[in-house]
């Protein structure tokens, strides 16, 4: 019998699961697939977002900045990178450049009281790769790049080595509350608990609707595609690389990585698919073309990687966030990109709602996020690391193999990426992919090599 | 502190030591970051190599371990598992190895990092992004050095002669190819190699690529531009080779975006006079034997410069590649009378004119050519006229 059944290992069920573990909780996280973070939270443009540009009064604004003070907290003691950027939000036009007085407002409302505006020569100054046409910007100093994957494994990893528990390949078909305790239907056996938290983001009104039987809101997909230059990319630009917002969408972002690359991306784009995160080529050499003109310097540069991620959008805009008092039941619903930075303070006010008491753990373990920000000291920085095997991102065999075992394991290819950078840099996998295929035999249900090689 | 320090252990970067080990050069070390030398030969588990250097036919691991074994009984020093960090001007190497990082110094640095293959996403491929799709180094490691195969039943991208070893290297372990795939109208690589696939019972879509790559978890199919799906569990992307210069264009070494490689001059020098560059890594794609040859050439001016026997760099000649020239390497010429060596180049495109070297002066070379862009073209540097004082000289084909 568990107090809280966390439904969804994104970085939104991660840091709750976390919380509630902290708080004394007993804490079982439920996750369909193979991995955690394998669906909208293995795709986002990693920005720790100030709140500057969010809806004012909104509880997404609240919990943004929440997050983003509690990140910031706890990042040393979890050894979690923050590449501290700063953003510009930049006019091309004369039109853009009518809105940035509105932005520096907005900011100032939200809170964000070190928002300006910058005329075109700061602009330049700051980023002398831009395009020379640019008119001017809106400076926010703190908003900055992190690991978006390191971040939730630390997340969920400090609530797995403090007591919870997380099974994973498990998808929720039912679930059933009566005398203040509901039972869970799932594919791996039943489960028993006192509140559910539905953090299932691509799938969290599909598990709402099985949990509740209302239709209280409707996912509506929402992909953006993103390209990835070459680390020779990013001596180019040192601050994320903001479009002036359009009533639709906030636009295409050029940004570092915290992995030493430069970014582009997302587009936003309405599908019905929850898990088809497929490219087009239109759409990349789009992306590729957007970020020449705004930076003509990238003319000829490397593409390193192609993704693309989906957002839990809604019908509506806002988060879809609501507690059933009733049944026990807390959904966090429609978080999409700003959920990254938001998923600590969405943790809290999980917490805040449940409303129970349980003995708050007084000495916790706070377990270390692997070496893989490169403006930080990495793995093979560090003696004793076997051999590198993914020479491209400098991966080293002791990286691997701590990533395959340890308190959660990488149970898929995409998994031990996004615990290592295996495979992640310009050659994909040209040069280690064979060597990644003998290492994890046996250990993937999807793996890399179909067999052995006859003859 | 090295003498010469090559950062690459492959054909280029061996051939280099053995020949400065032959002219008498004390302290040569080979930096290379596996732990076994011999590069990409390695994996590539089919013959011709060795017919030029060793005088027999040999397979690329036969041949990488012969080159092992002259390196080793040549007095060089092998650093295994010695990853080059950074190139610092001057000839200092930042080192990460598994006992700590180090740095060395060297009088001279060689170079020597190879070329591979365009990845998916260099090649902006569509679709979803399953397991599966690899490139023929990958798959050639998977069954020579893990013994693996990546998928049964792959299409395969691309006729460029390694499209065609690959389909080779599928066959003889147990992975049957279900198409080719090919954007141009006819095969890449020479006939009658091009009727390679025919000669197999695999069929061959021309004029044709993927648009989307299907599959969850795994590759299922590839629909390709005409809207023709096939059904397969994985992805062969074969050729389009890129130098592996990512030292180089993360240091102060001028890169050529043409080439993809770094600048050098006629003696294989980069832009700084300590750091000298050789084999694929000056541009895609050459044999391992060119690369051999290539590799003991540039370390023949190495060890004269040792000596003071090099002409110094500064007062240069830019080569610029015009209308139709893929690339010209190399990309600067010392000025020295006479001039020796080869000019290498290659075409964008199928292409047939007057290949012409120009000065603002005049004409300095010309001759027809008709070629494709596969097809190396030399340009003997001893045929050419004088460049007198020109300062630049345009390589192009007019047609």
């Amino acid at each position: 019998m568990y107090d809280v059944v966390v439904v969804g290992g994104g970085v939104v069920g991660c840091a709750v699961a976390r919380r509630f573990v902290l708080e004394g909780a007993k804490v079982l996280l439920l996750e369909k697939g193979a991995d955690i973070l394998s669906g909208a939270s293995k795709g986002n443009s990693a920005i720790l977002h100030t709140g500057f540009d969010a809806p004012s009064g909104s509880l997404e604004l609240a919990c943004m900045q929440a997050g983003y003070a509690e990140y910031m907290d706890i990042r040393n003691k979890l050894r979690l990178p923050v590449l501290e950027t700063g953003a510009v939000v930049a006019a091309w036009n004369e039109e853009e450049l009518a809105k940035l007085p509105g932005i520096v407002q907005a900011a100032h409302a939200n809170g964000v009281t070190d928002v300006r505006q910058i005329g075109p020569g700061e602009v330049l100054a700051r980023e002398p790769q831009l395009g020379a046409h640019v008119l001017g910007g809106v400076l926010v100093p703190h908003e900055h790049v992190i690991d978006p994957w390191s971040a939730p494994l630390a997340y969920v990893t400090q609530a797995l080595v403090n007591g919870g528990e997380v099974r994973r390949n498990t998808v929720v078909l039912s679930g059933h509350f009566a005398n203040g305790a509901w039972r869970l239907e799932t594919n791996t056996g039943p489960v028993d608990c006192t509140t559910v938290i539905n953090c299932a983001g691509l799938y969290g009104d599909i598990l709402d609707y099985r949990l509740t039987g209302e239709e209280n809101f409707t996912i509506k997909p929402r992909k953006g595609q993103f390209v990835v230059f070459d680390k020779a990319a990013s001596a180019l630009l040192r601050t994320i690389l903001l479009p002036v917002p359009t009533e639709r969408t906030k636009g295409i972002v050029i940004t570092p990585t915290s992995f030493g690359n430069l970014l582009v991306g997302p587009t936003a784009e309405e599908q019905d698919s929850r898990d088809r995160a497929n490219v087009d080529e239109d759409t990349l050499r789009m992306l590729v073309d957007k970020a020449v003109e705004l930076i003509p310097a990238l003319e000829g540069m490397g593409v390193t990687a192609v993704y693309a991620g989906i957002r839990p959008a809604t019908e509506r805009k806002e988060y879809r966030v609501r507690h059933d008092t009733a049944r026990n039941y807390i959904v966090l619903g429609g978080i999409r990109s700003t959920g990254l930075t938001a998923a600590l303070g969405l943790a809290r006010h999980a917490w805040k709602l449940y409303a129970r008491m349980h003995e708050r753990l007084t000495n916790p373990i706070w377990p270390q996020a692997p070496r893989l920000a490169e403006h930080c000291p990495r793995d093979w920085q560090f003696p004793g690391y076997g051999e590198i095997i993914c020479h491209c991102e400098m991966v080293t065999r002791r990286e691997i193999e701590a990533a395959l075992s340890g308190p959660l394991p990488a149970q898929d290819y995409g998994g031990l990426k996004r615990r290592t950078r295996v495979g992640m840099g310009r050659c994909q996998g040209f040069y280690c992919n064979a060597r990644v295929a003998e290492m994890t035999a046996g250990r993937f249900a999807n793996p890399l090599a179909v067999g052995g090689a006859h003859g | 502190m090295v003498d010469v320090a090559i950062i690459g252990g492959g054909p280029a970067g061996i051939a280099a030591a053995l020949t400065l080990k032959a002219r008498g050069v004390p302290r040569v070390a080979i930096l290379e970051r596996e732990g076994v030398l011999g590069g990409v030969p390695r994996h590539c588990g089919h013959p011709p190599f060795g017919v030029r250097e060793f005088g027999r036919l040999l397979t690329g691991p036969g041949y990488a371990h012969r080159l092992a074994a002259a390196a080793e009984a040549a007095g060089v020093e092998i650093l295994l598992r010695h990853s080059v960090t950074a190139l610092k001007p001057g000839g200092g190497l930042e080192v990460a190895t598994p006992e700590g990082r180090t740095t060395l110094q060297a009088l001279r640095v060689l170079l020597a990092t190879g070329a591979r293959e365009a990845p998916r996403s260099a090649r902006l491929v569509g679709g979803d992004r399953p397991l599966g799709v690899l490139n023929t180094g990958a798959l050639q490691a998977y069954v020579h050095l893990q013994g693996l195969a990546p998928f049964t039943h792959p299409v395969v991208v691309g006729t460029e002669l390694v499209g065609l070893s690959a389909l080779a290297t599928c066959r003889s372990h147990g992975i049957r190819p279900v198409a080719v795939v090919e954007a141009g109208s006819r095969a890449v690589a020479r006939w009658p190699l091009g009727l390679f696939p025919r000669l197999l019972g695999i069929p061959v879509h021309y004029n044709s690529g993927i648009e989307e790559i299907i599959g969850h978890g795994r590759v299922e199919a590839v629909r390709l531009r005409d809207g023709r799906e096939i059904a397969c569990d994985g992805v062969l992307l074969t050729g389009r080779f890129l130098p592996e210069a990512s030292l180089a264009r993360l240091s102060h070494l001028a890169v050529d975006a043409r080439s993809g490689g770094p600048a050098v001059d006629q003696y294989g020098r980069c832009s700084d006079d300590a750091y000298f560059a050789a084999g694929n890594l000056l541009r895609p794609i050459e044999t391992a034997g060119w690369s051999f040859r290539e590799g003991a050439a540039i370390a023949a001016y190495i060890a004269d410069d040792l000596m003071g026997g090099l002409p110094a760099a500064g007062e240069e000649i830019a080569l610029v590649a015009g209308d139709g020239v893929k690339f010209v390497v190399p990309q600067l010429l010392s000025r020295v009378a006479p001039l020796r060596g080869k000019l290498q180049l290659r075409v964008e495109r199928p292409i047939s004119g007057q290949l012409r070297v120009s000065s603002e002066e005049g004409v300095l070379y010309k001759r027809r050519i008709s070629t494709r862009p596969e097809r190396r073209i030399l340009v003997d540097l001893g045929e050419m006229k004088p460049p007198g004082e020109a300062k630049r000289l345009l390589v192009e084909i007019v047609s």
